[in-house]
């Protein structure tokens, strides 16, 4: 067992050496991981370098092997979801999973529930504190879709929108949460490069005026050099390079990695 | 874009004769049933109307049980096919309540007193069973193969009728009712009283449940959890809690269906769930499963057909034939059911 303290001031999330193994196959190998109160953190690697594992992981959707995660100070790790996801761990996906038959609006107002306390006997009765709690409830989620860019669809249902709007969407949603950390699986998957450049501004925006710490999956080189204050790389299942995207631009085992050992193998790029 | 334009221009001949063939036979069949009810209508109205009457009092019955049946499948994609001898154990226990605790047997202000206390007692009864059931035989079946549950089901349906053979007996047994059959003409058509209590119950009822989906933050979270259980999860919605108060609603509308049905017919058995289930189910089919509004429409339908057929058509010996007929009929024509879409949805 690690003896290190469990958290420090400035850190949003921590996750100590995480090892997760699916029988004999060692998914992610003994990663630790920081992500700084509100930094903006890439994890990189090629395709099935445990990169989702982790991340599902950090959501409490997989059990880790062994290690621990804390969010702010407080150990989750072998809590529920929906407990981790209320205690400010909010996500986004990376094939967009919105509940399709409900509009923009209740999509947001979905992700307050676990925020609101009306029990279901207050809603059948509607006391005035259950009718304040949900017109409040309605307000915010009109004062998100605002925010991401798409308040005007909020009574579209998700599924009608477009796909730039359903991304956003997603962030609303997230952002319902009251996150403290959020994570965006390959947010820009499917954007051509006009619309990445703008989704880098705007995941900035989403830091400075909601004060969440960020972790992205992306594969996007472009958009992870520019939007990152610092890169984690996994290359099956182990962390093999950390820093700044200058230091992580320059590192050779991190281009090895991607490329491959010049003139040795044709692992290639996925990009 | 265009290349699916053209696609669909070179499909459309092929398949029209065939489709074309299904759809007016289909077509022609509900003509044939339009025109047979317009017929009655015309030769002898006072006795067709009377004959709705009845059938919606049959079919708001339908429509309560079959929602239990809608509602657990579009959140869990489960058949519980135990709901029926859930209505059926919350009629015996209605008939306990009424006549041996309460003494409700005539018409009288406390009679009608003890029919709220009593409906609102069967529905706790009823939410309340079939949330243990959930907790405690289905919970742990979730990520089981789909037929694990539902051979559980068939299990529980039996563990039930016995507990209805225990309580009420192995035959068919009769308990007094508070209007009996006694009723009021207007214009000819007769309308028993106990359907204007069924009416009268079943509509808040319906109303309620529909606002409750709908509106609430729960019935948002069962919307959730039914569309996209992990990422209702992760968006911390407790799927256990939620899909408990599923079961606790479906079990609530099959307990006030079981007080009804005994105001109604003054009588039950141990087996009365399992004809009335399987009913339920075709109207919940009928309608579309997973969809609510689907399941009160089906049943209604149901109700109708099957008066009509007893009143008109084939009679009361035929009634289940031409029941379970619209089923496979259905089944043929348009498997999705009449409001269900032909895509995977729910609830």
């Amino acid at each position: 067992m690690t003896t290190q303290p469990a958290t420090t001031v400035g850190e949003a999330l921590r996750a100590d050496n995480i090892t997760i193994k699916f029988g004999g196959l060692v998914a992610v190998d003994n990663v630790s991981f920081v992500i700084p109160e509100n930094g903006i953190v890439s994890l990189i690697g090629p395709n099935g370098a445990g990169k989702t594992t982790f991340f599902n992981v950090l959501t409490g959707l997989y059990k880790a092997t062994s290690g621990r995660v804390h969010l702010g100070g407080t150990e989750v790790s072998g809590l529920a979801p929906h407990t981790i996801a209320h205690m400010g761990l909010a996500r986004t996906f990376q094939n967009i999973r919105l509940f399709n038959l409900m509009t923009a609006e209740e999509n947001v107002m979905v992700a307050m529930h676990s925020h609101m306390k009306s029990g279901i006997l207050s809603t059948i009765l509607r006391t005035p504190a259950q009718r304040r709690e949900e017109a409040q409830a309605r307000d915010t989620a009109r004062e998100l879709l605002d925010f991401v860019g798409i308040g005007k669809t909020a009574e579209e249902y998700a599924r009608n929108l477009s796909y730039g709007d359903q991304r956003r969407l997603e962030v609303a949603r997230a952002l319902a949460l009251r996150p403290r950390v959020l994570l965006l699986d390959e947010p820009t998957a499917g954007m051509n490069p006009q619309e990445s450049a703008r989704f880098v501004d705007f995941v900035h925006r989403v830091r400075d005026e909601r004060q969440v710490s960020v972790l992205l999956i992306e594969h996007d080189m472009s958009v992870v050099m520019r939007v990152s204050e610092r890169i984690t790389v996994l290359d099956r299942g182990q962390n093999i390079a950390e820093g700044s995207p200058d230091d992580i631009r320059n590192n050779q085992r991190v281009v090895e990695a991607y490329l491959g050992k010049t003139g040795t193998d044709g692992y290639g790029s996925d990009e | 874009m265009s290349q699916t334009a053209i696609e669909a221009a070179e499909a459309r001949p092929s398949l029209a004769v065939g489709a074309l063939l299904e759809r007016g036979t289909g077509y022609l069949l509900l003509l044939a049933v339009a025109a047979f009810a317009v017929w009655h209508l015309v030769a002898t109205p006072a006795a067709f109307f009377t004959t709705l009457v009845v059938g919606i009092n049959q079919g708001a019955l339908y429509a309560l049980i079959a929602l239990g049946y809608t509602l657990v499948y579009g959140i869990i994609e489960l058949i519980n096919f135990s709901h029926g001898d859930l209505f059926m154990l919350a009629s015996v226990l209605s008939g306990f309540l009424m006549v041996s605790a309460f003494g409700a047997t005539a018409a009288t202000t406390g009679a009608f007193l003890a029919l709220i206390a009593t409906l609102v007692l069967a529905m706790i009864f009823g939410a309340a069973l079939n949330t243990t059931a959930e907790r405690v035989a289905y919970r742990r079946l979730r990520r089981a193969p789909k037929l694990a549950p539902l051979i559980t089901a068939v299990g529980l349906s039996f563990v039930y009728q016995w507990g209805g053979i225990k309580s009420n007996g192995s035959g068919q047994r009769n308990w007094d009712t508070i209007l009996g059959s006694s009723g009021f003409t207007v214009l000819n058509v007769k309308v028993p009283w106990s359907m204007i209590v069924v009416t009268a119950v079943t509509v808040p009822l319906l109303l309620g449940l529909n606002w409750v989906i709908q509106k609430t933050r729960q019935g948002k979270a069962m919307r959730a959890t039914a569309q996209d259980q992990d990422a209702a999860r992760l968006m911390g919605i407790d799927v256990d809690r939620t899909i408990s108060l599923t079961f606790a609603l479906g079990g609530a509308m099959a307990g006030a269906a079981g007080l009804l049905y005994l105001q109604t017919f003054g009588t039950t058995r141990y087996d009365a769930g399992f004809q009335l289930g399987l009913i339920a189910f075709t109207a919940a089919v009928l309608g579309g499963i997973g969809n609510l509004n689907g399941a009160v429409l089906g049943g209604v339908l149901i109700g109708l057909v099957q008066a009509l057929n007893d009143r008109f058509g084939l009679g009361v010996a035929y009634s289940q034939t031409v029941v379970f007929t619209i089923l496979i009929l259905l089944m043929v024509f348009k498997p999705e059911g009449i409001l269900g879409k032909p895509t995977t949805e729910k609830v």
